[in-house]
Formats: C-alpha cells, sequence, structure tokens
C-alpha cells in the first residue's frame, strides 16, 4: 500500500485512510485529508522533512511520519486540486474489496 | 455607511437604549481575513498578518450601522469546533457560555472546501450565522463564479460575497446580520450534512438528550453530533442518566467503525463529502495554469539548495538596514534634532520661567536627557520593525517555519516555533502570545522560556551606543555577533531543557502554507505605528518615571541635600552593594549596575539612565563619557549581559500569563539573570584575552 510520504513531487493520489491517533490524527482530518480526498505532492523542504503537499486546492505542510499515516492509492496524471476525476468510486472500490 | 463607533458616543447610547446592541462574532479558518475585516467594521487597527494564528486573543469593537449599535467579537482563527488546540476552546467557549446574536462566518473563498467544512460545524449551533465570502475580488479575478443562491439554499445560511480589504460588501454583509439576529430564530433550517444511516442515529440521540435539558447546550443537535463523536467536554457538560447513557451507546454502535475509520471521522468526511458535492454543482473554476504565481515564487524561496542562502540573504538585509549606514544615518538626525532644538526649547521654557536649580536639573539631567537618549534610536527599531512585517504580510515567514522545521525538531522544537522566535527580534511580548499555536503545551512552553534570548529591539539602543564607540571598523558584524550569541544560548537551553525537564516528542508540524500576497503600504503603517505608539507610551511613562526616580537618588544625598557630584548620592551609596557582583563581568562602575537594574522596567532605559548618571550634555558626549569608563571587552560583556538577562516587566508577565505557573516564570528570570552572569565573565575572560 503506498504512502503520502512516498510520493514524488507532482505525482497525486487518492486517501483511502488516515492512521494515526488522537488529536494528531483528529487535525489531519479536519484539515481535509478525508478519505476520498486527492493529495498532491507538491515538494520535500531543503532538510528533506516536511513535506509540502496540495489537498483540497491548498497547501499544506506535514512531516514525513505523518505522511506515513495516510494511506493511499496513486493516480496516473497528475491532478493539482482540481475534481476532474471521480474519487469516490475508486474509494468505494477499495471498501469492497 | 458603518462606522466605527466613537466610545464615548457608545456609552451615551448605551444608556438610551441598553437592549439594543447586538453583539456578533467573527468565525472563521485562521487567515481568512477576520481581522481585517474585524479593522474595517470597527475602525480599529489591529494587528494583521498573512500567517496562520495572527489573533490568539478574542477581541471587541464597537460598530454602528442605521442607528444600530454592534458589539463585534474578533476570535481566533479555527479549523474546526473540536477541543484540542487553545484558539479553538477559546472559540468554541466563547459560542457556548456567551452566544452572540449572530455569527459572521468568513470564509476564504479561494479556499472554499475547507473553509465550509467550519461553517458545518457552526451551522449546529443554532445560532443566527450569515456567511461572508471573503477576497471574492481575488476569486472572480482567477474568473471563477460561484452560484451564491444555490449556495445559501444547500447549507441553510445566508451567504453575502465580501472583500474586507478593499471594503466591498460589508454594508450588505451588515444588513443581513441585523436581519437574520432581529429575527432571533435560526435561519438554520435542520440541513443534514450526513447520509440518512448516520442522521437517523444523530436525531435518535437528539431526542434523548432534549429531555436532560442543559443550559448549556444552545442546540442539540450541534451535543448530538458531539457525543456521537465521543467528545469528553460535551460528555462532561451534559448530566445524563444511565441509562439515557447506555442507550446513546446501543445507538451509536449501530454505525460500523473500525481502526482506522472511527466516528469522528465518519462525521469529517461524511462533512466533506457533501461540502464536495455542493461545491461541483455551485463553484464554476475556470480551467488555469497548474502552476499559479504563488507556486512560482515558491518554487524558488524554498528551493533545495537556494532556501537557505536567501533566507541568511533576508537576515543580512534586515541587519545592514538597521544597523548600517542607512540606520546610523537616521539615528545621527534625530539625536541631533533632539539635542539641538528639543533641548534647546527647554532650556528657553526655563529661563522664561525663571525655574530653580533643581527643577532645571529635573528636566534637563533627568528628563530631556533620559527619555531623548531612548527616543535617538527609534528610527532604527521602525526600521527593524517594517522589514519584520514585510517578511509576515508576505507569507515568507510560514515558509520559514517550513524550512526550519527539521532543525529546530533536533533542537526539541518544532517549525511552528520559528514564527514567535523570529517575532522575538522585534517585541518579546507578542512572540510570547504568538506561540498558541503550537499545540504541544510542553513545547510552547520551551519555545516561551527561549524567546528572550532573541534580542528584542529594546535592546538594540545599547548596541546603537557602544558598538561604535568601541567598534567602530566593523560595526554590522559585531551586532551580528551579539545576536549570534543570543541565537546560540537559545539553542544551548533549548537542547538543555529538553533532554531534562521538557522531555517527551515535539509537537505535530501540520500548518498551513499561506498564499503570497504584496505587503500593502497600509498594514505596514499599521504595524509600525503600533510598536511606535508603544515605544511613545513607555517614554511617557516607564522611561520617564525611571529618569526621574535615578535623577532623584542620583543628585541628592540621604541628607535631603544636592550634591555636587553623583558619586556622594544616594544612589553611588545603594549600588556600590550591587556592582562589586559584576567585576568578574567587568562592569563594577556602579553606574552600569544602576542602569542594568532600571532596565528591568524597560530595556529602552538602560541607555536613558546610562544618560542621566554619566551627566552628559548630549549623545557625542554621552559617547564620550562611556568611551573612557569602559573598555572594548568590558563594553562587549556589557552587552552580552544586556542581551540575556530577565527581560522587561511587560515580557515576564506576558510570560507568566502563557506558562499559567508562577515557579515556573521565577525558574526563567532567574534561569535568565544566571546565564547572563556566566556568558558575560566567560565574553570579559576570552575578551581580554584577545584584545589586550
Amino acid at each position: 500500500m503506498k504512502t503520502v510520504n512516498k510520493l514524488k513531487p507532482y505525482e497525486s493520489g487518492v486517501v483511502l485512510s488516515v492512521g494515526s491517533s488522537g488529536a494528531l490524527r483528529r487535525r489531519i482530518i479536519d484539515m481535509g485529508v478525508t478519505p476520498g480526498a486527492i493529495i498532491t505532492m507538491k515538494k520535500v523542504a531543503p532538510f528533506g522533512d516536511p513535506i509540502e503537499i496540495n489537498v483540497r486546492g491548498y497547501s499544506l505542510s506535514i512531516r514525513k511520519a505523518e505522511a506515513r499515516e495516510i494511506i493511499i492509492e496513486e493516480l496516473n496524471k497528475d491532478y493539482i486540486g482540481e475534481k476532474k476525476y471521480d474519487s469516490t468510486k475508486k474509494y468505494k472500490s477499495y471498501k469492497k474489496k | 455607511m458603518i462606522q466605527p463607533k466613537n466610545t464615548n458616543l457608545t456609552k451615551k447610547s448605551k444608556t438610551l437604549h441598553k437592549e439594543a446592541i447586538l453583539k456578533f462574532s467573527l468565525i472563521g479558518n485562521p487567515n481568512s481575513g477576520k481581522t481585517t475585516l474585524f479593522n474595517q467594521l470597527t475602525g480599529s487597527t489591529q494587528y494583521v498578518g498573512n500567517w496562520p494564528g495572527v489573533t490568539v486573543e478574542k477581541k471587541e469593537g464597537k460598530s454602528k450601522f442605521k442607528k444600530q449599535v454592534m458589539k463585534i467579537l474578533d476570535l481566533p482563527g479555527i479549523y474546526s469546533l473540536s477541543p484540542y488546540s487553545p484558539e479553538e476552546i477559546i472559540t468554541r467557549n466563547s459560542l457556548i457560555n456567551d452566544p452572540p446574536d449572530a455569527i459572521i462566518n468568513v470564509v476564504d473563498s479561494t479556499n472554499i472546501e475547507r473553509n465550509l467544512y467550519l461553517t458545518t460545524q457552526i451551522a449546529e449551533f443554532g445560532i443566527p450565522i450569515v456567511v461572508a465570502l471573503n477576497m471574492i475580488d481575488i476569486f472572480n479575478k482567477k474568473g471563477d463564479t460561484v452560484n451564491i443562491k444555490e449556495l445559501e439554499r444547500k447549507f441553510g445560511v445566508c451567504v453575502v460575497p465580501i472583500s474586507a480589504s478593499r471594503g466591498e460588501g460589508l454594508e450588505k454583509l451588515i444588513e443581513r446580520a441585523l436581519e437574520i439576529s432581529k429575527k432571533k430564530v435560526s435561519n438554520y433550517k435542520t440541513k443534514s450534512f450526513y447520509n440518512s444511516e448516520v442522521d437517523y442515529v444523530i436525531k435518535k440521540i437528539e431526542n434523548i438528550i432534549s429531555d436532560a435539558k442543559h443550559k448549556k447546550l444552545s442546540s442539540t443537535r450541534w451535543g448530538a453530533v458531539k457525543l456521537f463523536e465521543d467528545d469528553q467536554l460535551i460528555l462532561k457538560s451534559i448530566k445524563l442518566n444511565k441509562s439515557q447513557f447506555n442507550k446513546i451507546n446501543i445507538l451509536k454502535n449501530r454505525i460500523k467503525t473500525s481502526k482506522n475509520v472511527d466516528r469522528q471521522v465518519i462525521i469529517a468526511d461524511q462533512r466533506y463529502k457533501y461540502i464536495c458535492s455542493v461545491c461541483n454543482k455551485v463553484v464554476k473554476k475556470c480551467d488555469r495554469e497548474k502552476e499559479t504565481f504563488s507556486d512560482r515564487i515558491d518554487k524558488i524561496l524554498t528551493h533545495k539548495i537556494l532556501a537557505i542562502p536567501i533566507f541568511f540573504f533576508f537576515i543580512f538585509i534586515i541587519f545592514n538596514m538597521t544597523f548600517g549606514s542607512f540606520g546610523e544615518f537616521l539615528k545621527e538626525k534625530v539625536a541631533f534634532f533632539i539635542d539641538e532644538h528639543v533641548t534647546n526649547f527647554f532650556i528657553n521654557i526655563l529661563v522664561s520661567a525663571k525655574a530653580s536649580l533643581w527643577t532645571k536639573s529635573l528636566v534637563l539631567d533627568g528628563i530631556v536627557k533620559g527619555v531623548g537618549a531612548a527616543a535617538s534610536f527609534l528610527p532604527q527599531i521602525v526600521i527593524l520593525f517594517s522589514l519584520l512585517s514585510i517578511l509576515e504580510d508576505s507569507g515568507y515567514m510560514s515558509r520559514c517555519a517550513f524550512i526550519m522545521d527539521k532543525l529546530l525538531r533536533k533542537l526539541g522544537l518544532s517549525g511552528k516555533s520559528f514564527v514567535p522566535l523570529l517575532m522575538g527580534f522585534g517585541c518579546t511580548v507578542p512572540a510570547v502570545m504568538s506561540t498558541r499555536t503550537i499545540e504541544n503545551q510542553k513545547d510552547r512552553r520551551l519555545t516561551i522560556f527561549v524567546i528572550p534570548f532573541m534580542s528584542c529591539s529594546a535592546k538594540m539602543p545599547i548596541y546603537a551606543l557602544m558598538v561604535p564607540i568601541f567598534f567602530s571598523e566593523n560595526q554590522p558584524l559585531i551586532i551580528f555577533l551579539l545576536y549570534l550569541i543570543g541565537v546560540l544560548v537559545a539553542i544551548f537551553s533549548a537542547v538543555v531543557l529538553k533532554k531534562t525537564v521538557a522531555k517527551g516528542e515535539s509537537a505535530p508540524f501540520i500548518m498551513e502554507l499561506p498564499q503570497y500576497r504584496m505587503p500593502t503600504i497600509k498594514s505596514l503603517f499599521m504595524h509600525v505605528w503600533e510598536r511606535v505608539k508603544d515605544f511613545l507610551k513607555r517614554a511617557g511613562t516607564v522611561l520617564l518615571a525611571c529618569s526621574i526616580i535615578i535623577w532623584f537618588f542620583e543628585s541628592f544625598n540621604f541628607k535631603m541635600q544636592m550634591v555636587e557630584s553623583s558619586h556622594e548620592s544616594m544612589l553611588a551609596k545603594i549600588a556600590a552593594f550591587i556592582s562589586p557582583i559584576f567585576t568578574p563581568c567587568g562592569f563594577g562602575d556602579w553606574r552600569a549596575s544602576v542602569a542594568l537594574v532600571a532596565g528591568i522596567a524597560a530595556k529602552e532605559s538602560v541607555v536613558s539612565t546610562m544618560a542621566v548618571l554619566y551627566n552628559t550634555i548630549d549623545t557625542a558626549e554621552l559617547s564620550k563619557v562611556v568611551s573612557n569608563v569602559f573598555s572594548k571587552a568590558s563594553a562587549f560583556s556589557f552587552m552580552t549581559f544586556v542581551l540575556l538577562y530577565t527581560p522587561c516587566i511587560a515580557a515576564v508577565s506576558a510570560i507568566r500569563q502563557e506558562f499559567e505557573n508562577t515557579k515556573l516564570t521565577f525558574f526563567a528570570v532567574i534561569y535568565q539573570l544566571v546565564v547572563a552572569w556566566v556568558v558575560s565573565a566567560f565574553v570579559f575572560f576570552v575578551c581580554n584575552i584577545f584584545l589586550m
């Protein structure tokens, strides 16, 4: 299973589930990283951590440790915050599995 | 017209129609423009910046619209109403304990999906709400459109597009807010954001808690959702009996959960799904380039290799502008003005009034000299503040946090500590307050603990006085060295404390990176004026009082006779007890010790006290006297001590307020004194070896 920290710049993925726990997890979810959301990797900070991702049309910075908890399914094309793609379909098919 | 309300008028109208004042709360995501709107509505000049978390306390202001007086409350920006960070709790409690007549929900239209997430939460509160769709001008400029009518229908709230910075749409916003608040009923038509399964359970829970009537619950819907999410604060505040509690548990368990999908996730997920489906229909985004202007700037500023050199380049520019020839030039101009014109002005008045000898001495030796010495450094403070404020408004500060997070984590801090630390170079008080964006208490305390080592702008006059005298060849370098010592001591303290007292994981780093914005002249002026006003206030109060007290004790002896030379004064006798402490640091001179003690009131008074004590006519002469009393080594060690020792009273009280712990504050003060003494003694020792 791929996680967000493994994405390369400009690669995207659909969120399948968010791990972690407690307040930290709640914060990640409140920021819009919920199942079905599309995440695009933007860049890695100069010292290798944290990373900048695009979710729901804005830039969010999280550490790799947190990114490791976000499981995604990679998308082929690079979508930067656009919603042309029906992400729910992919999510539903994941749920059935 | 919306008129900012004059406070005097307000008092009058308050007595005339007491119940007529309506209360509106501004709620929205961080950096969505609440404070800009607040300033527009109330005519006040609260601090605005381009980083999430500028407003950390609630602020109140008054406004008037068509004879209607309104109280406007600016609340800290939040992403959610979960009870995790201090800001969230402040906002939540304010809504529960003191519900406003209407909520003005500020939504950043350029980031509509995430902003509406909060809307779905406060819409359940049962308080009338109007959505202010802010930054609509930028939104429209991109060629995007939004169907307001449809948005209103889908969320069951009023929506008014506005541009707070341009003041557009504000009248309509207030009109709608007044309308909905006067109806006194929620305009929220029980819109459900959840699927039928979850909705059914929540409705059932609503029925149960509506029996357990509880005052603190403004709406059963909100209470039910929070109970469904296992919100501990709500669970405690609602007194449920056992059977009710069990019933709710059975209901909750109807919804299947797993390790990674608990009830909180289900609620959040369904809210976002609802928003997404609405936005897909309502918001029309035109195709645009994938790379925005902000992205392009970011590519350079946070570039893998260039980011660090660019950061240091900016820091270098700030130092050079402030302490280099430009700052020096302005300082000399102001000093000249004070020495020539202000002093002569007072001399003329005193002579024409035939003032007594001691009055003359009080005004000239005490007040003009003391306050004037500090005032001549105001230009440099203004330059430093302007530059910091540009960094802040542009959105670069958040990127600094992003770049520096990894380094700071090695020191036991997080990237979020970076902005407060950088602000510390301006003034310790707002820097300490801005640590509230750090979620983890240990990290917050650790950050506050080391902020005072970031040399604040009030300490600048001392460097600006002494460095040109003793180190005229390489001034910016020496000052940079001083700041570096402060940073190194801060790093050292953080590492030591993290390894001993403040053990534990460092706070998570989940931070929004705002779009770059062009800093506006208006906001720049507001920041700088804030600082100048603060300085003038200090000059008129603390500095003035200090100068008078110092003048009194150094002009009279214990028999209340005016002395010829200050060596015979009360102050000299008292200070003789303290000064030996500083002999190992190289400044055992009694006047230096007095200046340091005065510096606890305000750091500017170190220079003003020295001006009074060395009994000099102007800054030029002060420099001459200082160069006789100090050596290169002792001057450097004196500056090091000033850099590191206890910050001013205002800062200490801000620290106490944020620590919420007197013992810890006391420890911090002692620690700073000890560190300052040890380091400056060491510096004196080393300098003596190299410079002699």
